[in-house]
């Protein structure tokens, strides 16, 4: 029990990530779209960072798996982060 | 060498998208392709051949150019087709070709180590080594091929290296040994990863309870394969270039200043650029139909080769060069990534629109033409997003309402005059593809709010690296766009062209035939000025009698308050089948209306009067039609794919009556506010 807390304390969702900040992607909270994901390399374990967002604030743009990931911000939402210091 | 009888070989093209498949596909093929359909789907089918020799036998590869797809989950349509063509016996692909792009190898080999489990003949194509190399990109591909046991050939496409290494490979290719899936899992125990596969597609088993274990056990062994064999700087140039492009381009003002800039350029290019080919065609199709009208015998085939058959193909060709730059445009910016930043930055707007950022693709292929537009929005995973996007389509002002535009546009304006530095023709064409963007969203806003769906909306999408496209592969688009529109809406235009002649020549009742035959009296006077005036005169009268005269003039009530008369009215019905039958039409009226060739259509709109003796295309009329051709579903072909992608006859009725609702009532408060 406790270490679920503590673990919940330090995962955060994808679309609070800001820029220059890196992650470690951890699990999904919607099923359809964490096969997508991951068949985008968008998978547990793999490092994220903000690229950029697009001018009205959705959607996002992720580095990860070498490459440049789109994304709209109730969709990153979905991915549960854990931040690297 | 593993051939079939007479050297002949199968092969599929796999890869995901980005990753270069077509460049390859063209670098194989080059001009021998063939664009069909899968059997069911609207999905283009892309076919080509290469033949060549290998050790003095002549040996012919048949390549099938397969969707781009991630993975090989038949959830998606893409997805279902390429699984459902490769397992299909009666395709019987011999091998597979995987395109990998070498800087992105990671996700590119999930879909490959799917498809070795497969077990097919399999070679990977190992694109755009160059690319890679020149930002120390080390791959170690005897150490990869051995772990994969794959044939792996480094390819550089831009220079068309590697090509003959593929060739050799494929003929080469064997069953790898290797296996990625996970042998313990439960849901595979019993079968094979082909069977598990076929499965999926017959719905035996749900796709998705078993994919992410599958998805991620693959990418655990592909993490340590890329970690043990590629060698890659901490960022690479490429994606430092591009994101210092992306800081202007996906700007929260010049993103959007540079799009707008991009849709007018477009726009100018094809009006100015396109005019001097188009001038030349339609000179030498003017001469030739001359040279055919002196030469053969007068009579019924003189008149129908050169007012039926010449000025319909004329009215093809012309065409040509406006077809052509526009695909160019799309081509470099697709090809280029940019395509990819317009959804990027759009996606919110058209998100309120109930439209997807996936949406601006095809909104903006329909400028070109809304048929391959309408397939494209496969794209959109969303059913009602998608449904949005296919209904508004055809509202686009596509490439075949161009030379309707064009026509009507230089008859307002028969001098070109500049606004500053930009030219008057070219500022009403772009306010017309503005127009048609306007009304696009203004009617996807009203559909949003009365189509009801608990479907989710997707936009988890590749933005690729900026590469500067290759001419040979737009070459080829284009050339097979051309090739397309002749063929289809050729077929159409001079079907259309003669049968207008016909019913502009013959007529039923007693007057025709009489005037038919002062007519050759006339023709056989002396030409003085009182038996030409005369000879006009009856020629005019006979087409008031010909079959489409009469039909003209039964419906000349309903498009009076458009300001059109009869002669217009038919051409306006025989635009329903195509709107680029417009030009043509009218050529063959006003050709039999008149026995001067040599005039271009374009005056003769100029010089035509009413029986008043007024200008009938006045800036009011021209409006009125320009609106009217802006609106209204005219085009058999869309009707057939919005019938074949909605499937549902009720959407295609739905369209086809608002869309010529909504052109009536334009054309008509045009006409009447302007004249």
């Amino acid at each position: 029990m406790v270490e679920f807390v503590t673990l919940y304390l330090i995962m955060e969702s994808l679309d609070h990530l800001k820029i220059g900040q890196t992650a470690i992607v951890r699990s999904f909270t919607n099923e359809a779209l964490s096969s997508k994901l991951i068949e985008m390399g968008c998978l547990p374990g793999e490092i994220v960072s903000l690229s950029k967002t697009a001018p009205l604030g959705c959607p996002m743009a992720i580095n990860i798996s070498g490459y440049e990931l789109s994304l709209r911000k109730d969709e990153a939402a979905s991915v549960l982060i854990e931040l690297l210091a | 060498m593993g051939l079939k009888q007479n050297n002949y070989l199968k092969v599929a093209l796999l890869g995901n998208p980005n990753a270069g498949k077509s460049s390859i596909f063209n670098g194989l093929t080059g001009l021998s392709q063939k664009t069909g359909n899968y059997a069911g789907v609207t999905v283009d089918r892309q076919e080509g051949k290469t033949t060549f020799f290998k050790d003095d036998a002549k040996v012919t590869l048949s390549i099938l150019d397969l969707p781009g797809v991630y993975s090989l989950y038949p959830k998606s349509n893409d997805e279902i087709i390429a699984c459902k063509t490769l397992l299909d016996e009666k395709e019987n692909i011999d091998v597979v070709v995987i395109v990998v792009d070498a800087s992105n190898l990671k996700r590119n080999l999930l879909l490959a180590t799917q498809l070795i489990d497969l077990k097919f003949k399999t070679v990977i194509a190992l694109n755009m080594i160059d690319e890679a190399e020149k930002q120390n990109v080390i791959i170690n591909i005897p150490e990869l091929k051995k772990a994969l046991d794959v044939e792996i050939i480094p390819l550089d496409s831009r220079r068309q290296k590697g090509f003959e290494n593929l060739k050799a490979a494929i003929l080469n290719a064997k069953i790898s040994e290797s296996i990625f899936y996970d042998l313990n899992a439960d849901y595979l125990k019993d079968c094979d990863y082909k069977q598990y596969i076929s499965n999926l597609i017959s719905k035996k088993i749900d796709p998705s309870a078993n994919e992410n274990a599958d998805k991620i056990y693959r990418f655990n062994t592909i993490n340590y394969l890329v970690a043990k064999n590629v060698k890659s700087p901490e960022q690479l140039s490429s994606k430092r270039r591009t994101s210092k492009l992306d800081a202007i381009i996906t700007h929260k003002i010049f993103g959007y200043v540079i799009l707008l800039m991009v849709l007018f350029l477009v726009f100018q290019f094809i009006f100015f650029i396109s005019e001097t080919p188009m001038n030349w065609i339609e000179t030498a199709f003017l001469n030739l139909g001359e040279f055919i009208h002196n030469q053969l015998p007068a009579g019924q085939l003189n008149d129908l080769i050169v007012n039926g058959l010449i000025a319909g193909i004329s009215g093809v060709v012309m065409f040509i060069p406006q077809i052509a730059i526009l695909f160019i445009f799309i081509g470099f910016l697709e090809d280029s990534g940019y395509m990819a930043r317009a959804s990027f930055i759009m996606d919110k707007i058209m998100r309120r629109f109930g439209l997807n950022g996936k949406s601006v693709i095809p909104l903006i292929s329909g400028t070109a033409c809304a048929v391959p537009a309408i397939m494209a929005t496969r794209a959109i995973s969303n059913t009602k997003e998608r449904l949005i996007t296919v209904f508004v389509l055809p509202l686009i002002s596509c490439s075949a309402r161009l030379p309707v535009y064009t026509l009507l546009i230089s008859v307002m304006y028969p001098n070109s005059k500049f606004l500053g530095i930009f030219n008057s023709r070219g500022m009403v064409l772009f306010l017309l593809y503005f127009l048609g963007f306007f009304v696009t969203l203004l009617t996807a806003f009203v559909l949003k709010r009365i189509l009801k769906t608990t479907e989710s909306s997707f936009f988890i999408m590749e933005l690729p690296v900026y590469r500067w496209p290759q001419a040979k592969n737009i070459g080829i688009m284009v050339f097979s766009k051309v090739k397309v529109f002749v063929k289809e809406a050729g077929k159409i235009i001079v079907a259309i062209s003669i049968i207008i002649w016909f019913l502009s020549t013959h007529g039923a009742s007693e007057q025709f035939e009489t005037l038919e035959k002062k007519q050759q009296t006339l023709e056989n006077l002396a030409a003085t000025e009182i038996n030409t005036t005369e000879l006009k005169k009856v020629e005019k009268e006979k087409l008031e009698q010909s079959y489409i005269g009469k039909f003209g003039q039964f419906i000349e009530p309903a498009i009076k308050p458009l300001g059109y008369d009869w002669k217009i009215g038919i051409a306006l019905i025989t635009s329903f089948a195509a709107r680029e039958v417009f030009v043509g039409t009218m050529a063959t009226i006003y050709q039999a209306n008149d026995s001067e060739n040599e005039v271009g259509i374009k005056q003769k709109l100029l010089l035509e009067k009413d029986n008043d003796g007024n200008l009938t295309y006045t800036p009011a009329v021209c409006w009125s039609l320009l609106l009217f051709y802006a609106f209204a579903l005219q085009c058999m072909s869309t009707i057939a794919v919005v019938k074949r992608e909605t499937k549902s006859w009720m959407w295609v009725f739905i369209q086809f009556v608002f869309m010529s609702g909504l052109a009536y009532l334009s054309a008509f408060s045009a006409y009447q506010l302007l004249s």
